[in-house]
Formats: structure tokens, C-alpha cells, sequence
């Protein structure tokens, strides 16, 4: 539908609905710097709320637990995830299909299920529950996104360069390392960040193979808010809101100079 | 093929070295290195722990802790009690519920994006707009929370306009807001991949031909973007089906919904891994048959587009 005004009813609703996204992360915002522990009124500015939480030791381990296991898991969810995409690439084999649905099978299970079946498995094979048990499980579904995310990569880079350096005398595995990982880093990075996101905000799949004492940040805040509003938990919401904005904006930027560097190229 | 530089000695290297001069060897032992390690991980903690719910659903009564007793259908026969049923009925209409209202509201959203916004910002528009999905999901349910208790933000609005206070937290009501919420980003994201491809010149020509905008709106860009629509309304639904933390934070006793279930099956008192199990395996069935709808009527190039 062309229009010559500018004010046009989808610009209107349009504008609505990103009031209606933001208006919740704004309310906690407002909130974290309520002076008031529980009324909705307004009852002056503090920062008390922000004091508290940093000097919330549970907070800071739980936050520990999950900074840990997001870098060990995507840290080795990398390496390896990378490699299943050129292997998927590059090779082809009977049962290809059968491993290739395989590799997706986390993008598609539910988190609940995927929770379910590696509890029952730890407890089938009497693995005790740990940290380990949940970078374990972790790394299912950060193999999965890495490997989507360098695949897709992958598709639009150019054959030709890595030719040119086997004709060049390369060994396969030189032309690999040295001309086709370079090309590939903005997409492993773009999956590392994708991957590294959803292992933070991890809700069920922590729950259910967390063990010895882990207690990563969304199972920290998750058993604090069950029972109603938390005022720190505002302030710790803001603070991490802040966090995954800053890496949303980092992942959208490197994939903005990504694309002008291409086209640039061409 | 050229020889590898690095000087190696011993039996290993020296069969590393032989096989990778086969050209067949090359072949085997790349591929092996390559997606070896990946796919031995999935199947270890993914294939194999299905099959292993899936054999558990089957012992009927399973608890925690106690023998097998055998196998039988009577985990799945427990699911038919009108108590379960009623649990199963309630996610299904949560997520047709969130599905139609996330559509309802996005469709909109993504035609202005894709077609009317200015072009220099739109990309930068569609960013600001799925920037909530990178936060953690658990954190935009607690602030509904924030918002639709009893004294919450919203009654102090409604009051503010003296309109009468609403009890919406711990209800349905709560967990449609809260599911719509949550996924609508994805909703968005997928018809605007749909909508961009859309010929204008289609539009335009219709309205040469003097159709009215409504015409022009249900007789050539709904058709157009079908497949679109049905990846993002199947992708939606089969997120909310199985979504845990919005009816948990949001819904009361009487939203109890399956992934609930399931989680108290596992982590509640009751330990009914059998059921839990069997329960799972429901749901497992029915995401791979609307994925297998996604993938048959869905737009394939919109949803790949979203993965980026």
C-alpha cells in the first residue's frame, strides 16, 4: 500500500508495538531505581537496590557457574561445531541425511524434552550431576547453532580461493587453516554469540543436570522470583538486559561490516 | 598431492603419513577428524537419551529409585485421565492462542518494515525491533510479572484512568500476554523475510487496475507471503507449545500446562519419570509433526534468512 503521508495507521501500530517490546524492560528499569520495596508508586530515587546486588555474593557465584559454563561449552562447541560444518560442506557419504538431521535435532526437540533425555541418560549411566553434567548438556545445542550458523556462512564464500592455495602447494589441511578458518571468523563468531546467549538465559536444561552444588544465574533467579517481585532482581535485570543488548548490537555489527566488506569485494 | 612439511617420525605418523597419500585415505580420515567428534558427542547425549525416554514411557509407573517392572502402555493410558487431558487441551490453546494474536499483531509490524519504512533504517528499524530476543527470556516474564500484579504498573495505570483494577497475573489471561510477548520478534522476523520478497509491481498493478487497498491486501500480498505466514505461525506455535517459564512465572495452578507437567514429573515430588517420560515423548511427536508441516507448506529461504 503506497502512501504519500507519512503517518499511515501500520506506521502508528507499528510504533505502538515497539512501545508494547520495550515497555516491559523499561518498567524494570524505572523500578530497579525505586526507593520503595514493594508498592508500584513511586517513592523516590535510589540506588540502593543496585548496592545490594553487588554485594550479593550468591548472585555473583551463580553468575560465575553460568560465566563458566557458557565459555567452556561454546568454547569447545566452537571448535567442533566448526568442524561438522565443513564436514557437511565438503563431504559426502551414506547417511549423510540421517547425520545432518542429527546435527539439527536440538534446533528442533523442545528445551524440555532435550532436559528430559539427558537427565534420564546421566541417570541411566550413574553419572553424578555437576558442573560437567551441565556443560555436557550445553554443548548439545551449542554444537547445533554453531554448526547452523557456520553452514549458512559457509554457502556464501568462494570456492576458488581455497583451489588456488592447494595449487599453490598447500596440503589440504594449510589451505583449511591458513584460507578457509580466516573467511569463516565473523561466522563462528556470530555463532559463538548466538550460542553463548542461549547457554546464559538457559532455564531447564541447567535444572535439570545441575548437580553438586552448581547453581547457574537462571536457576538463581529463577527460585527468587517464583515467589513474587524481588527488587534486587530488578536491578540485576537491568544489568544484564544491558549485557545482551551490547552483544546484539556487537553480533549486528559484525555482520553490517560483514556484508558491506562483500559487497565491497565484489 | 604434496608431502607435509612438518618432519614426523614414528609408526603412528608414519600411518598418517601413508594414508593420507591415498587419495581414498584422504577421503576417510578427513571426514572422520571432522565430523567425527561432533556427531559422536549428539549421538551419545541426544539420540541415544531419546530412545531411552522412549523405552522408559513404556514401563508403566516408573518412579525413581524403583525396579522395572516391565513394559506396557500405561503411562500413555494415564495421559487420558480428564486431569491430563485438560493439561494437554490448555497448551494446545495457549499456543493457538499466542500463535493467532502474534500474527494478528506482526503482520502489520513486518509490512510497514518491509515495505514502507525508509529504507536507510530499515535494517537498523528490524534490529531495535528483535533486540528483546537476545535478553534473557526468563527476565522479560519477570517483568510482566512486575507489570500485571495486583499492584503492578498496570493497575496503577488503569487506576490513574479510573478504570476498574484487573487480577490478570497467575491467570491465562497473563500467559497469552506473556507467550504473545515472547515470540512475537519471531514472528516478525520470519514475515518480514517473506514480505521483502514481495513484488510491489504486483501492488502497484493492482492498483492501476483499480482495486481497493483491502482488495489488493487479501487477493495478492496474503496469497504472495502464504508460505511465510504458515513458517511463522507453525515456528510460533510449536515454541509456545512447549514453553515453561512464561506459563510458570505468569500462570497460576489453573494454567498448568504440559512442559509444566513434565518438569514436575522430573524435579517435584512425585518423581514419575515414566510419565514425565511418556508425557515428553507427546510432545517430541507433536513438534516433528508441525515441523514436518514447516517443512512441507512453510517458506524454506524466510526461515534460513531468520537463522542468520
Amino acid at each position: 500500500m503506497k502512501s504519500t503521508s507519512r503517518v499511515t495507521w501500520q506506521s502508528v501500530f507499528t510504533a505502538v508495538m515497539y512501545g508494547f517490546m520495550y515497555f516491559p524492560i523499561i518498567v524494570l528499569a524505572v523500578y530497579s531505581f525505586n526507593a520503595s520495596r514493594f508498592s508500584a508508586n513511586w517513592e523516590g530515587f535510589s540506588l540502593k537496590w543496585y548496592r545490594s546486588l553487588f554485594s550479593d555474593t550468591r548472585i555473583f557465584l551463580a553468575l560465575k557457574d553460568s560465566l563458566t559454563i557458557a565459555f567452556v561449552a561454546v568454547g569447545v562447541s566452537a571448535v567442533f561445531g566448526t568442524m561438522m560444518a565443513i564436514g557437511l560442506a565438503r563431504y559426502r557419504f551414506r547417511g549423510k541425511g540421517l547425520y545432518r538431521g542429527m546435527a539439527y535435532l536440538p534446533l528442533i526437540i523442545p528445551d524440555i524434552a532435550i532436559a528430559v533425555a539427558t537427565l534420564v541418560f546421566l541417570a541411566s549411566m550413574a553419572i553424578p550431576l555437576s558442573l560437567w553434567t551441565i556443560i555436557a548438556a550445553h554443548m548439545v545445542f551449542c554444537l547445533a547453532y554453531i554448526a547452523v550458523v557456520v553452514s549458512s556462512r559457509l554457502q556464501s564464500l568462494d570456492p576458488n580461493l581455497e583451489e588456488a592455495a592447494l595449487d599453490l602447494g598447500a596440503t589440504p589441511f594449510q589451505a583449511m587453516v591458513r584460507v578457509l578458518l580466516p573467511q569463516l571468523g565473523p561466522g563462528i563468531l556470530a555463532g559463538c554469540l548466538l550460542a553463548f546467549v542461549l547457554s546464559m538465559d538457559d532455564l531447564l536444561i541447567s535444572s535439570f543436570t545441575a548437580g553438586g552444588g552448581a547453581n547457574p544465574l537462571p536457576i538463581e533467579i529463577f527460585s527468587r522470583v517464583r515467589t513474587g517481585v524481588k527488587p534486587d532482581i530488578n536491578a540485576l535485570s537491568v544489568v544484564l538486559i544491558l549485557g545482551s543488548a551490547l552483544l546484539a548490537s556487537l553480533a549486528e555489527y559484525l555482520r553490517y561490516r560483514n556484508e558491506k566488506r562483500r559487497i565491497e569485494q565484489k | 598431492m604434496a608431502s607435509p612439511p612438518v618432519k614426523v617420525t614414528g609408526a603412528w605418523s608414519r600411518l598418517m603419513g601413508w594414508l593420507s597419500r591415498q587419495s581414498w585415505g584422504q577421503q576417510w580420515v578427513g571426514g572422520l577428524v571432522l565430523l567425527g567428534p561432533a556427531g559422536l558427542w549428539l549421538l551419545l547425549l541426544l539420540v541415544i537419551p531419546t530412545f531411552l525416554i522412549l523405552e522408559i514411557s513404556l514401563v508403566p509407573g516408573l518412579r525413581l529409585g524403583e525396579p522395572s517392572s516391565g513394559y506396557g502402555l500405561g503411562n500413555y493410558l494415564q495421559m487420558l485421565q480428564p486431569i491430563y487431558l485438560k493439561v494437554i487441551w490448555r497448551s494446545l490453546q495457549f499456543a493457538l492462542g499466542s500463535t493467532l494474536v502474534c500474527l494478528v499483531l506482526g503482520f502489520p509490524v513486518a509490512y510497514w518494515l518491509a515495505l514502507m519504512s525508509p529504507k536507510k533504517w530499515r535494517n537498523l528499524l528490524l534490529v531495535a525491533f528483535i533486540l528483546p530476543l537476545w535478553t534473557s527470556s526468563l527476565l522479560r516474564a519477570y517483568a510482566w510479572t512486575t507489570i500485571l500484579r495486583s499492584t503492578g504498573v498496570l493497575n496503577t495505570i488503569l487506576g490513574f484512568l479510573h478504570l476498574p483494577s484487573q487480577q490478570w497475573l497467575h491467570s491465562p489471561v497473563a500467559v497469552l500476554i506473556g507467550l504473545t510477548y515472547s515470540f512475537l520478534p519471531y514472528m516478525v522476523l520470519i514475515l518480514y523475510a517473506s514480505l521483502e520478497k514481495l513484488d510491489t509491481r504486483l501492488l502497484e498493478a493492482a492498483a492501476d487496475l483499480g482495486a481497493t487497498p483491502q482488495q489488493t491486501f487479501w487477493k495478492i500480498t496474503v496469497p504472495q507471503t502464504l508460505p511465510g505466514i504458515a513458517a511463522g505461525c507453525l515456528l510460533v506455535f510449536i515454541t509456545t507449545l512447549s514453553d515453561f517459564v512464561v506459563p510458570t512465572l505468569l500462570g497460576g495452578a489453573s494454567s498448568m500446562n504440559i512442559a509444566r507437567l513434565i518438569y514436575n514429573q522430573f524435579l517435584g515430588p512425585t518423581r514419575a519419570w515414566g510419565f514425565g517420560s511418556a508425557l515428553s515423548m507427546v510432545l517430541i511427536l507433536a513438534v516433528s509433526l508441525a515441523i514436518a508441516l514447516l517443512l512441507k507448506y512453510g517458506d524454506r529461504s524466510s526461515m534460513a534468512e531468520t537463522s542468520q
